[in-house]
Protein backbone atom coordinates (compact mmCIF):
# COMPACT_ATOMS: atom_id res chain seq x y z
CA UNK A 1 0.00 0.00 0.00
CA UNK A 2 1.41 3.40 -1.17
CA UNK A 3 -0.34 5.03 1.38
CA UNK A 4 1.76 6.64 3.58
CA UNK A 5 -1.43 7.02 6.27
CA UNK A 6 -0.69 3.25 6.84
CA UNK A 7 2.62 2.19 8.51
CA UNK A 8 3.43 -1.57 8.89
CA UNK A 9 5.99 -3.12 11.56
CA UNK A 10 6.82 -6.52 13.52
CA UNK A 11 6.82 -4.62 16.89
CA UNK A 12 4.27 -1.57 17.75
CA UNK A 13 5.24 0.38 20.89
CA UNK A 14 3.14 2.96 22.56
CA UNK A 15 5.00 5.00 25.08
CA UNK A 16 8.98 5.73 24.96
CA UNK A 17 9.44 6.12 28.58
CA UNK A 18 12.22 3.83 30.26
CA UNK A 19 9.71 0.81 28.97
CA UNK A 20 9.11 1.65 25.64
CA UNK A 21 12.75 2.59 25.03
CA UNK A 22 14.37 -0.84 26.55
CA UNK A 23 11.68 -2.09 24.18
CA UNK A 24 12.18 -1.12 21.21
CA UNK A 25 15.96 -1.53 21.84
CA UNK A 26 15.04 -5.68 22.81
CA UNK A 27 13.23 -6.07 19.90
CA UNK A 28 15.42 -4.55 17.21
CA UNK A 29 18.30 -6.46 18.89
CA UNK A 30 16.00 -9.44 17.58
CA UNK A 31 15.70 -8.16 14.47
CA UNK A 32 12.12 -7.07 14.46
CA UNK A 33 11.12 -4.25 12.72
CA UNK A 34 9.95 -1.88 15.33
CA UNK A 35 7.93 1.58 15.60
CA UNK A 36 8.04 3.60 18.58
CA UNK A 37 5.15 6.48 19.32
CA UNK A 38 4.84 9.16 21.79
CA UNK A 39 2.82 11.80 22.38
CA UNK A 40 5.79 13.56 23.59
CA UNK A 41 7.93 15.62 21.41
CA UNK A 42 11.64 13.84 22.63
CA UNK A 43 11.89 9.94 23.83
CA UNK A 44 11.83 9.52 27.31
CA UNK A 45 8.73 9.38 29.04
CA UNK A 46 8.66 11.16 32.83
CA UNK A 47 11.69 10.42 34.00
CA UNK A 48 14.52 11.47 31.32
CA UNK A 49 12.42 14.48 29.85
CA UNK A 50 14.86 16.52 28.43
CA UNK A 51 15.10 19.15 26.53
CA UNK A 52 18.86 18.88 25.79
CA UNK A 53 20.32 15.58 26.32
CA UNK A 54 23.17 16.79 28.10
CA UNK A 55 20.94 17.15 31.14
CA UNK A 56 20.25 14.17 31.39
CA UNK A 57 21.27 10.93 33.77
CA UNK A 58 23.79 8.93 32.29
CA UNK A 59 21.50 5.88 32.17
CA UNK A 60 18.76 8.21 30.22
CA UNK A 61 21.16 9.45 28.28
CA UNK A 62 22.89 5.38 27.22
CA UNK A 63 19.22 4.63 26.63
CA UNK A 64 18.40 7.15 24.44
CA UNK A 65 21.65 6.52 22.84
CA UNK A 66 21.00 2.98 22.13
CA UNK A 67 17.65 3.59 20.74
CA UNK A 68 18.97 6.23 17.99
CA UNK A 69 21.32 3.64 16.67
CA UNK A 70 19.11 0.64 16.93
CA UNK A 71 16.89 1.34 13.76
CA UNK A 72 13.70 1.79 15.32
CA UNK A 73 11.10 4.25 13.98
CA UNK A 74 10.69 6.73 16.26
CA UNK A 75 7.35 9.01 15.64
CA UNK A 76 7.14 12.10 18.16
CA UNK A 77 3.92 14.03 18.79
CA UNK A 78 1.69 11.33 18.27
CA UNK A 79 -1.22 9.82 20.02
CA UNK A 80 -2.43 6.29 20.25
CA UNK A 81 -6.22 6.82 20.18
CA UNK A 82 -7.63 3.35 19.10
CA UNK A 83 -7.57 -0.20 18.81
CA UNK A 84 -10.53 -0.98 16.50
CA UNK A 85 -9.24 -4.69 15.14
CA UNK A 86 -6.07 -6.95 16.73
CA UNK A 87 -3.23 -5.85 14.84
CA UNK A 88 -4.60 -2.55 14.16
CA UNK A 89 -3.74 0.84 16.40
CA UNK A 90 -4.62 4.09 15.33
CA UNK A 91 -2.71 7.34 15.64
CA UNK A 92 -3.22 10.62 15.45
CA UNK A 93 -0.64 13.52 14.97
CA UNK A 94 -1.45 17.05 14.18
CA UNK A 95 -4.98 16.73 13.76
CA UNK A 96 -4.45 13.82 11.04
CA UNK A 97 -5.04 9.94 11.81
CA UNK A 98 -3.07 7.45 10.57
CA UNK A 99 -3.07 3.43 10.66
CA UNK A 100 -0.38 1.21 12.44
CA UNK A 101 -0.39 -2.85 11.26
CA UNK A 102 1.33 -4.17 14.14
CA UNK A 103 2.10 -8.25 15.00
CA UNK A 104 2.84 -7.56 18.66
CA UNK A 105 2.02 -4.63 20.62
CA UNK A 106 3.76 -3.65 23.66
CA UNK A 107 2.25 -1.27 25.62
CA UNK A 108 4.42 1.46 27.85
CA UNK A 109 1.95 4.47 28.61
CA UNK A 110 3.64 4.55 32.29
CA UNK A 111 1.48 6.39 34.81
CA UNK A 112 0.07 9.70 35.72
CA UNK A 113 -0.38 11.57 38.54
CA UNK A 114 -3.42 11.65 40.78
CA UNK A 115 -5.02 15.02 41.49
CA UNK A 116 -7.40 15.49 44.45
CA UNK A 117 -9.58 18.22 44.09
CA UNK A 118 -9.91 20.94 47.61
CA UNK A 119 -11.03 24.67 47.68
CA UNK A 120 -8.57 26.62 44.74
CA UNK A 121 -6.98 23.41 43.33
CA UNK A 122 -8.29 25.07 39.92
CA UNK A 123 -6.20 28.22 40.39
CA UNK A 124 -3.28 29.21 37.93
CA UNK A 125 -0.12 28.24 39.64
CA UNK A 126 -1.47 25.01 41.82
CA UNK A 127 0.51 22.28 40.10
CA UNK A 128 0.56 18.67 40.30
CA UNK A 129 4.40 17.89 41.62
CA UNK A 130 5.25 15.94 38.76
CA UNK A 131 3.56 18.50 36.49
CA UNK A 132 5.81 21.10 37.80
CA UNK A 133 8.48 19.10 37.35
CA UNK A 134 7.71 18.44 34.02
CA UNK A 135 7.30 22.27 33.00
CA UNK A 136 10.64 22.68 35.02
CA UNK A 137 12.46 20.02 32.52
CA UNK A 138 10.83 21.53 29.47
CA UNK A 139 12.79 25.03 30.68
CA UNK A 140 10.18 27.12 33.09
CA UNK A 141 12.08 29.10 35.59
CA UNK A 142 11.23 28.79 38.73
CA UNK A 143 14.46 30.76 40.40
CA UNK A 144 13.71 33.04 43.70
CA UNK A 145 10.29 31.88 43.59
CA UNK A 146 8.47 30.67 46.75
CA UNK A 147 7.04 26.69 46.32
CA UNK A 148 4.61 24.22 48.57
CA UNK A 149 4.94 20.83 48.08
CA UNK A 150 2.56 18.73 48.69
CA UNK A 151 0.97 15.20 48.41
CA UNK A 152 1.71 11.85 48.88
CA UNK A 153 4.62 9.26 47.44
CA UNK A 154 7.68 9.52 46.65
CA UNK A 155 7.57 11.60 44.02
CA UNK A 156 7.74 14.37 46.30
CA UNK A 157 11.57 14.75 47.66
CA UNK A 158 12.81 14.58 44.34
CA UNK A 159 10.56 16.85 42.52
CA UNK A 160 11.12 19.40 46.06
CA UNK A 161 15.15 18.58 45.13
CA UNK A 162 15.30 19.49 41.81
CA UNK A 163 13.20 22.67 42.31
CA UNK A 164 15.86 23.60 45.28
CA UNK A 165 18.13 22.70 42.99
CA UNK A 166 16.63 25.58 39.95
CA UNK A 167 16.71 28.00 43.14
CA UNK A 168 13.40 28.01 43.98
CA UNK A 169 12.50 28.31 48.19
CA UNK A 170 11.06 25.19 49.13
CA UNK A 171 8.39 26.31 51.96
CA UNK A 172 7.53 22.91 53.01
CA UNK A 173 7.32 19.70 51.75
CA UNK A 174 4.20 17.95 52.96
CA UNK A 175 3.60 14.59 52.98
CA UNK A 176 -0.20 13.31 53.84
CA UNK A 177 0.99 9.63 54.93
CA UNK A 178 1.95 9.58 58.99
CA UNK A 179 5.61 9.37 59.85
CA UNK A 180 5.66 6.18 60.92
CA UNK A 181 4.57 4.66 57.82
CA UNK A 182 6.58 6.32 55.82
CA UNK A 183 10.16 6.04 57.96
CA UNK A 184 9.19 1.81 57.78
CA UNK A 185 8.86 2.35 53.98
CA UNK A 186 12.10 4.38 53.84
CA UNK A 187 13.15 1.41 56.31
CA UNK A 188 12.47 -1.33 53.71
CA UNK A 189 14.69 0.67 51.36
CA UNK A 190 17.80 -1.23 53.14
CA UNK A 191 17.44 -3.84 51.36
CA UNK A 192 17.77 -1.73 48.05
CA UNK A 193 21.23 -0.12 47.90
CA UNK A 194 20.01 1.52 44.50
CA UNK A 195 16.99 3.46 46.30
CA UNK A 196 18.54 3.68 49.40
CA UNK A 197 21.20 6.23 48.07
CA UNK A 198 18.62 7.75 45.98
CA UNK A 199 16.42 8.54 48.93
CA UNK A 200 19.61 9.85 50.72
CA UNK A 201 21.04 12.37 48.08
CA UNK A 202 17.20 13.77 48.29
CA UNK A 203 17.28 14.22 51.19
CA UNK A 204 20.21 15.98 50.92
CA UNK A 205 19.31 17.83 48.11
CA UNK A 206 16.61 19.99 50.45
CA UNK A 207 18.07 19.23 53.87
CA UNK A 208 16.88 23.16 54.32
CA UNK A 209 13.62 22.77 53.47
CA UNK A 210 10.84 20.89 55.74
CA UNK A 211 9.46 17.94 55.17
CA UNK A 212 6.42 16.91 56.78
CA UNK A 213 4.75 13.97 57.69
CA UNK A 214 0.67 13.87 58.32
CA UNK A 215 0.70 17.44 57.02
CA UNK A 216 -1.94 18.48 54.14
CA UNK A 217 -2.86 21.15 52.13
CA UNK A 218 -6.59 22.16 52.88
CA UNK A 219 -7.42 25.21 51.23
CA UNK A 220 -5.19 27.58 48.54
CA UNK A 221 -6.77 31.54 48.08
CA UNK A 222 -5.19 34.11 45.87
CA UNK A 223 -3.84 37.07 47.76
CA UNK A 224 -2.80 39.58 44.68
CA UNK A 225 -0.46 37.24 42.40
CA UNK A 226 0.75 35.51 45.47
CA UNK A 227 -1.23 32.43 46.85
CA UNK A 228 -2.19 31.83 50.67
CA UNK A 229 -2.22 28.35 51.29
CA UNK A 230 -4.11 26.93 54.57
CA UNK A 231 -2.38 23.61 55.46
CA UNK A 232 -3.23 20.95 58.36
CA UNK A 233 -1.52 18.51 60.06
CA UNK A 234 -5.18 16.98 62.21
CA UNK A 235 -4.64 19.03 64.93
CA UNK A 236 -3.52 22.29 64.50
CA UNK A 237 -4.68 24.72 61.00
CA UNK A 238 -2.31 27.54 59.85
CA UNK A 239 -1.84 29.39 56.39
CA UNK A 240 2.11 29.94 54.65
CA UNK A 241 2.16 32.23 51.59
CA UNK A 242 3.68 31.64 48.16
CA UNK A 243 3.77 31.57 44.23
CA UNK A 244 3.37 28.33 43.59
CA UNK A 245 1.57 25.11 44.76
CA UNK A 246 2.57 21.52 43.43
CA UNK A 247 0.34 19.03 44.74
CA UNK A 248 -0.30 15.40 43.97
CA UNK A 249 -1.21 12.30 45.19
CA UNK A 250 0.66 9.60 43.81
CA UNK A 251 0.67 8.03 40.57
CA UNK A 252 -2.41 6.04 38.67
CA UNK A 253 -0.87 3.65 36.49
CA UNK A 254 -2.20 5.03 33.19
CA UNK A 255 -3.91 1.32 31.65
CA UNK A 256 -6.45 2.95 28.89
CA UNK A 257 -4.98 1.77 26.61
CA UNK A 258 -4.69 -1.76 27.84
CA UNK A 259 -8.36 -1.80 28.48
CA UNK A 260 -9.00 -0.88 24.93
CA UNK A 261 -7.38 -3.93 24.19
CA UNK A 262 -9.38 -5.97 26.04
CA UNK A 263 -6.20 -6.98 29.00
CA UNK A 264 -7.12 -7.98 32.27
CA UNK A 265 -6.77 -5.84 34.74
CA UNK A 266 -6.41 -6.29 38.07
CA UNK A 267 -6.18 -3.89 41.45
CA UNK A 268 -5.42 -0.90 38.27
CA UNK A 269 -2.39 -2.45 36.80
CA UNK A 270 -2.47 -5.04 34.06
CA UNK A 271 -2.20 -8.50 34.84
CA UNK A 272 1.01 -9.71 32.66
CA UNK A 273 3.17 -13.22 32.66
CA UNK A 274 6.84 -13.61 33.06
CA UNK A 275 7.56 -12.70 29.59
CA UNK A 276 5.51 -9.25 30.23
CA UNK A 277 2.65 -10.70 28.04
CA UNK A 278 -1.33 -9.65 28.80
CA UNK A 279 -3.95 -12.08 28.65
CA UNK A 280 -4.26 -10.86 25.22
CA UNK A 281 -2.73 -12.61 22.13
CA UNK A 282 0.24 -10.41 20.53
CA UNK A 283 -0.23 -7.74 23.12
CA UNK A 284 2.66 -7.22 26.06
CA UNK A 285 2.83 -4.23 28.69
CA UNK A 286 5.96 -2.83 30.57
CA UNK A 287 6.32 -0.24 32.96
CA UNK A 288 4.19 1.47 35.53
CA UNK A 289 1.11 0.31 33.78
CA UNK A 290 1.71 -3.10 35.42
CA UNK A 291 2.33 -1.32 38.62
CA UNK A 292 4.73 1.79 40.24
CA UNK A 293 7.93 0.41 40.91
CA UNK A 294 10.24 3.21 38.79
CA UNK A 295 12.37 3.56 36.25
CA UNK A 296 14.70 0.56 36.87
CA UNK A 297 11.63 -1.59 36.84
CA UNK A 298 10.57 -0.48 33.64
CA UNK A 299 13.51 -0.69 32.00
CA UNK A 300 13.96 -4.32 33.11
CA UNK A 301 10.25 -5.24 31.76
CA UNK A 302 10.56 -3.37 28.47
CA UNK A 303 13.74 -5.18 27.36
CA UNK A 304 11.71 -8.53 28.09
CA UNK A 305 8.85 -7.08 26.70
CA UNK A 306 10.54 -5.62 23.65
CA UNK A 307 12.54 -9.36 23.11
CA UNK A 308 9.52 -11.20 23.49
CA UNK A 309 6.95 -9.24 21.22
CA UNK A 310 9.71 -9.68 18.69
CA UNK A 311 9.48 -13.60 19.09
CA UNK A 312 12.49 -14.31 21.66
CA UNK A 313 12.10 -16.73 24.95
CA UNK A 314 12.26 -14.34 27.59
CA UNK A 315 11.56 -14.72 30.87
CA UNK A 316 12.09 -12.79 34.49
CA UNK A 317 10.95 -11.60 37.55
CA UNK A 318 10.56 -8.03 37.17
CA UNK A 319 6.94 -7.78 37.11
CA UNK A 320 6.37 -9.84 40.16
CA UNK A 321 9.31 -7.24 41.84
CA UNK A 322 6.98 -4.55 40.58
CA UNK A 323 3.72 -5.42 41.96
CA UNK A 324 5.69 -6.37 45.35
CA UNK A 325 6.80 -3.13 45.42
CA UNK A 326 3.85 -1.00 43.91
CA UNK A 327 1.92 -2.85 47.07
CA UNK A 328 4.41 -1.87 49.36
CA UNK A 329 4.42 2.02 48.45
CA UNK A 330 0.60 1.70 48.34
CA UNK A 331 0.50 0.59 51.90
CA UNK A 332 2.72 3.46 52.88
CA UNK A 333 1.17 6.37 51.34
CA UNK A 334 -2.57 5.01 51.31
CA UNK A 335 -4.71 8.10 51.45
CA UNK A 336 -6.20 8.99 54.59
CA UNK A 337 -9.90 9.53 54.67
CA UNK A 338 -9.52 13.31 55.57
CA UNK A 339 -8.94 14.15 52.16
CA UNK A 340 -12.16 13.07 50.94
CA UNK A 341 -13.73 15.41 53.23
CA UNK A 342 -12.10 18.79 51.39
CA UNK A 343 -13.98 19.60 48.59
CA UNK A 344 -17.09 21.70 49.33
CA UNK A 345 -20.38 21.23 46.95
CA UNK A 346 -19.15 24.16 45.27
CA UNK A 347 -15.32 22.79 44.48
CA UNK A 348 -15.03 21.60 40.97
CA UNK A 349 -14.20 18.04 40.11
CA UNK A 350 -14.09 17.91 36.97
CA UNK A 351 -12.41 20.75 35.33
CA UNK A 352 -13.16 20.48 31.78
CA UNK A 353 -16.57 20.66 31.88
CA UNK A 354 -16.75 22.86 35.99
CA UNK A 355 -18.83 20.00 37.09
CA UNK A 356 -18.74 20.99 41.15
CA UNK A 357 -19.05 18.16 43.59
CA UNK A 358 -22.12 18.90 44.73
CA UNK A 359 -23.74 18.39 41.28
CA UNK A 360 -22.94 14.69 41.86
CA UNK A 361 -25.52 12.70 43.92
CA UNK A 362 -23.92 9.84 47.16
CA UNK A 363 -23.85 6.56 45.16
CA UNK A 364 -23.51 7.24 41.83
CA UNK A 365 -21.81 5.10 39.55
CA UNK A 366 -19.16 6.28 36.85
CA UNK A 367 -21.24 5.57 34.12
CA UNK A 368 -24.22 8.15 36.05
CA UNK A 369 -21.85 10.21 37.08
CA UNK A 370 -20.96 10.81 33.06
CA UNK A 371 -24.85 10.63 31.77
CA UNK A 372 -26.15 13.12 34.20
CA UNK A 373 -23.24 15.62 34.70
CA UNK A 374 -20.96 15.45 31.61
CA UNK A 375 -17.83 15.48 33.80
CA UNK A 376 -15.40 13.09 32.38
CA UNK A 377 -16.66 13.62 28.78
CA UNK A 378 -14.30 16.80 28.28
CA UNK A 379 -11.05 16.55 26.60
CA UNK A 380 -8.99 15.16 29.12
CA UNK A 381 -11.73 11.97 28.97
CA UNK A 382 -11.48 11.61 32.40
CA UNK A 383 -7.83 11.58 33.19
CA UNK A 384 -7.87 13.86 35.71
CA UNK A 385 -11.74 13.29 37.79
CA UNK A 386 -11.56 9.92 37.53
CA UNK A 387 -9.24 8.74 39.67
CA UNK A 388 -10.27 11.33 41.96
CA UNK A 389 -13.82 10.46 41.89
CA UNK A 390 -12.46 6.89 42.54
CA UNK A 391 -11.35 7.97 45.54
CA UNK A 392 -14.06 10.80 46.73
CA UNK A 393 -16.96 8.40 45.87
CA UNK A 394 -15.46 4.75 45.47
CA UNK A 395 -16.73 5.18 42.00
CA UNK A 396 -15.33 1.90 39.87
CA UNK A 397 -12.90 2.67 36.84
CA UNK A 398 -15.37 3.23 34.29
CA UNK A 399 -15.20 1.28 30.71
CA UNK A 400 -13.25 3.52 28.54
CA UNK A 401 -14.89 5.79 26.03
CA UNK A 402 -13.36 6.13 22.64
CA UNK A 403 -11.38 7.97 21.63
CA UNK A 404 -8.46 7.77 24.19
CA UNK A 405 -7.44 11.35 23.17
CA UNK A 406 -10.39 13.73 21.81
CA UNK A 407 -9.89 13.25 18.19
CA UNK A 408 -11.39 16.12 15.77
CA UNK A 409 -14.79 15.45 14.61
CA UNK A 410 -14.85 13.38 11.90
CA UNK A 411 -11.36 12.64 11.86
CA UNK A 412 -11.68 8.66 12.19
CA UNK A 413 -14.44 8.70 9.57
CA UNK A 414 -12.16 10.86 7.05
CA UNK A 415 -9.32 8.14 8.06
CA UNK A 416 -11.25 5.72 6.85
CA UNK A 417 -12.08 7.20 3.51
CA UNK A 418 -9.27 8.21 2.48
CA UNK A 419 -7.36 4.96 3.28
CA UNK A 420 -10.31 3.95 0.46
CA UNK A 421 -9.52 7.03 -2.09
CA UNK A 422 -5.59 6.10 -1.61
CA UNK A 423 -5.43 2.16 -1.67
CA UNK B 1 23.79 30.88 25.87
CA UNK B 2 22.35 30.09 22.64
CA UNK B 3 20.19 32.46 20.54
CA UNK B 4 16.36 33.28 22.04
CA UNK B 5 13.45 33.06 19.90
CA UNK B 6 10.73 35.39 19.81
CA UNK B 7 6.79 34.97 19.88
CA UNK B 8 3.89 36.72 20.86
CA UNK B 9 1.07 35.91 23.39
CA UNK B 10 -1.81 38.35 22.34
CA UNK B 11 0.26 40.49 20.43
CA UNK B 12 2.73 41.30 22.98
CA UNK B 13 6.24 40.12 22.12
CA UNK B 14 7.97 36.84 24.43
CA UNK B 15 11.19 35.44 24.63
CA UNK B 16 12.76 31.95 25.39
CA UNK B 17 15.77 29.77 24.56
CA UNK B 18 15.29 27.28 21.88
CA UNK B 19 13.40 24.15 22.87
CA UNK B 20 11.48 25.19 26.07
CA UNK B 21 8.32 23.70 26.25
CA UNK B 22 5.65 26.79 24.85
CA UNK B 23 3.88 26.43 28.16
CA UNK B 24 7.51 26.94 30.40
CA UNK B 25 7.90 29.70 27.96
CA UNK B 26 4.23 31.71 28.69
CA UNK B 27 4.72 30.70 32.80
CA UNK B 28 8.40 32.54 31.81
CA UNK B 29 6.69 35.51 30.51
CA UNK B 30 4.90 35.78 33.30
CA UNK B 31 1.60 34.18 31.81
CA UNK B 32 -0.69 32.39 34.29
CA UNK B 33 -4.30 32.45 32.93
CA UNK B 34 -3.93 29.96 29.00
CA UNK B 35 -7.49 29.75 28.92
CA UNK B 36 -11.28 30.33 30.56
CA UNK B 37 -13.43 27.43 31.87
CA UNK B 38 -16.65 26.88 30.84
CA UNK B 39 -17.88 28.92 33.48
CA UNK B 40 -14.67 31.74 32.88
CA UNK B 41 -12.26 30.85 35.37
CA UNK B 42 -8.80 31.58 34.43
CA UNK B 43 -7.04 27.99 34.14
CA UNK B 44 -3.64 27.39 33.61
CA UNK B 45 -1.24 24.41 33.20
CA UNK B 46 -1.33 21.15 35.58
CA UNK B 47 -0.04 18.61 34.40
CA UNK B 48 2.83 19.61 31.65
CA UNK B 49 2.67 16.74 30.14
CA UNK B 50 -0.25 16.32 27.98
CA UNK B 51 -2.72 15.18 30.26
CA UNK B 52 -5.48 17.66 31.75
CA UNK B 53 -5.80 19.96 28.64
CA UNK B 54 -5.75 22.86 30.98
CA UNK B 55 -2.85 24.41 29.16
CA UNK B 56 -4.91 24.55 25.43
CA UNK B 57 -4.19 28.08 23.28
CA UNK B 58 -4.72 28.91 19.79
CA UNK B 59 -1.33 28.19 18.57
CA UNK B 60 -0.49 30.51 14.68
CA UNK B 61 -4.72 30.31 14.60
CA UNK B 62 -4.99 26.82 15.34
CA UNK B 63 -7.53 26.06 18.27
CA UNK B 64 -6.96 23.88 21.50
CA UNK B 65 -3.62 23.37 21.19
CA UNK B 66 -1.58 21.80 24.40
CA UNK B 67 1.41 24.46 24.87
CA UNK B 68 3.22 21.96 27.38
CA UNK B 69 3.45 19.77 24.10
CA UNK B 70 4.74 22.02 21.73
CA UNK B 71 7.87 23.14 21.51
CA UNK B 72 8.32 27.24 21.50
CA UNK B 73 9.48 28.20 17.70
CA UNK B 74 10.51 31.46 16.17
CA UNK B 75 7.38 33.64 15.14
CA UNK B 76 4.24 31.69 16.79
CA UNK B 77 1.79 33.67 17.52
CA UNK B 78 -0.13 32.54 20.58
CA UNK B 79 -3.73 33.46 21.27
CA UNK B 80 -4.89 32.70 25.38
CA UNK B 81 -8.44 32.96 26.84
CA UNK B 82 -10.22 30.42 24.51
C1 LIG C 1 4.53 13.42 36.07
C2 LIG C 1 5.49 12.33 36.53
C3 LIG C 1 6.77 12.65 36.97
C4 LIG C 1 7.65 11.66 37.40
N1 LIG C 1 8.91 12.01 37.86
C5 LIG C 1 9.74 11.04 38.34
C6 LIG C 1 11.03 11.35 38.87
O1 LIG C 1 11.43 12.50 38.92
N2 LIG C 1 11.81 10.35 39.36
C7 LIG C 1 11.38 9.05 39.34
O2 LIG C 1 12.13 8.16 39.78
N3 LIG C 1 10.20 8.72 38.82
C8 LIG C 1 9.35 9.68 38.35
N4 LIG C 1 8.12 9.35 37.88
C9 LIG C 1 7.76 7.95 37.88
C10 LIG C 1 7.97 7.44 36.47
O3 LIG C 1 6.70 7.08 36.00
C11 LIG C 1 8.93 6.27 36.36
O4 LIG C 1 10.10 6.43 37.09
C12 LIG C 1 9.34 5.98 34.90
O5 LIG C 1 9.36 7.14 34.11
C13 LIG C 1 8.39 4.97 34.37
O6 LIG C 1 8.72 4.62 33.05
P1 LIG C 1 7.63 4.11 32.04
O7 LIG C 1 8.37 3.86 30.78
O8 LIG C 1 6.84 3.02 32.65
O9 LIG C 1 6.58 5.32 31.87
P2 LIG C 1 6.74 6.85 31.44
O10 LIG C 1 8.10 7.33 31.65
O11 LIG C 1 5.62 7.54 32.09
O12 LIG C 1 6.46 6.83 29.86
C14 LIG C 1 5.19 6.62 29.29
C15 LIG C 1 5.09 7.37 27.99
O13 LIG C 1 3.91 6.95 27.31
C16 LIG C 1 3.37 8.03 26.60
N5 LIG C 1 1.95 7.73 26.34
C17 LIG C 1 1.00 7.33 27.22
N6 LIG C 1 -0.16 7.13 26.61
C18 LIG C 1 0.04 7.39 25.29
C19 LIG C 1 -0.80 7.35 24.13
N7 LIG C 1 -2.08 6.97 24.20
N8 LIG C 1 -0.26 7.72 22.94
C20 LIG C 1 1.05 8.10 22.85
N9 LIG C 1 1.89 8.13 23.90
C21 LIG C 1 1.39 7.78 25.11
C22 LIG C 1 3.62 9.20 27.52
O14 LIG C 1 3.65 10.40 26.77
C23 LIG C 1 4.97 8.86 28.14
O15 LIG C 1 6.04 9.49 27.48
C24 LIG C 1 7.23 10.32 37.40
C25 LIG C 1 5.95 10.00 36.94
C26 LIG C 1 5.07 10.98 36.52
C27 LIG C 1 3.69 10.60 36.05
S1 LIG D 1 -0.41 21.11 31.23
FE1 LIG D 1 -1.76 19.43 31.23
S2 LIG D 1 -2.11 19.16 29.12
FE2 LIG D 1 -0.66 20.73 29.11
Amino acid sequence: MSDASVLETDVAIVGAGPAGIAAAVAARAEGARTLLLDSAPRPGGQIWRHRDPAQLPASGRRWIERLSGSGAEWIHSANAIDLPAPGVLIAEREGRAFTIRWRSLVIATGATERLLPFPGWTLPNVFGVGGLQALLKAGASVAARRVIVAGSGPLLLPVASSLAAAGATIRLVAEQAPALRVYRFAGALWSDPVRLAQAARYRAGFRRARYRCGTWIVRVDPVGSALSVTLTDGRRIWTDRTDLVAVGYGLVPDVRLARLAGCSIASGCVAVDRSQRTSVPSVFCAGEPTGIAGADSAVAQGRLAGAAAAGARRTGGAASRARRFAARLDRAFALRPDLRALPDPATIVCRCEDVSLGEIGEGWSARQIKLYTRAGMGPCQGRVCQPALEFLRRTGADAVRLPLFPAPVGLLADHANRDEGDS
Amino acid sequence: MPELVEFTVDGVTCRAAPGTSLAAAMLDAGVTAFRRSRTGEPRGPVCGMGICFECRVAIDGIAHRRACLEPVRAGMTVRTGE
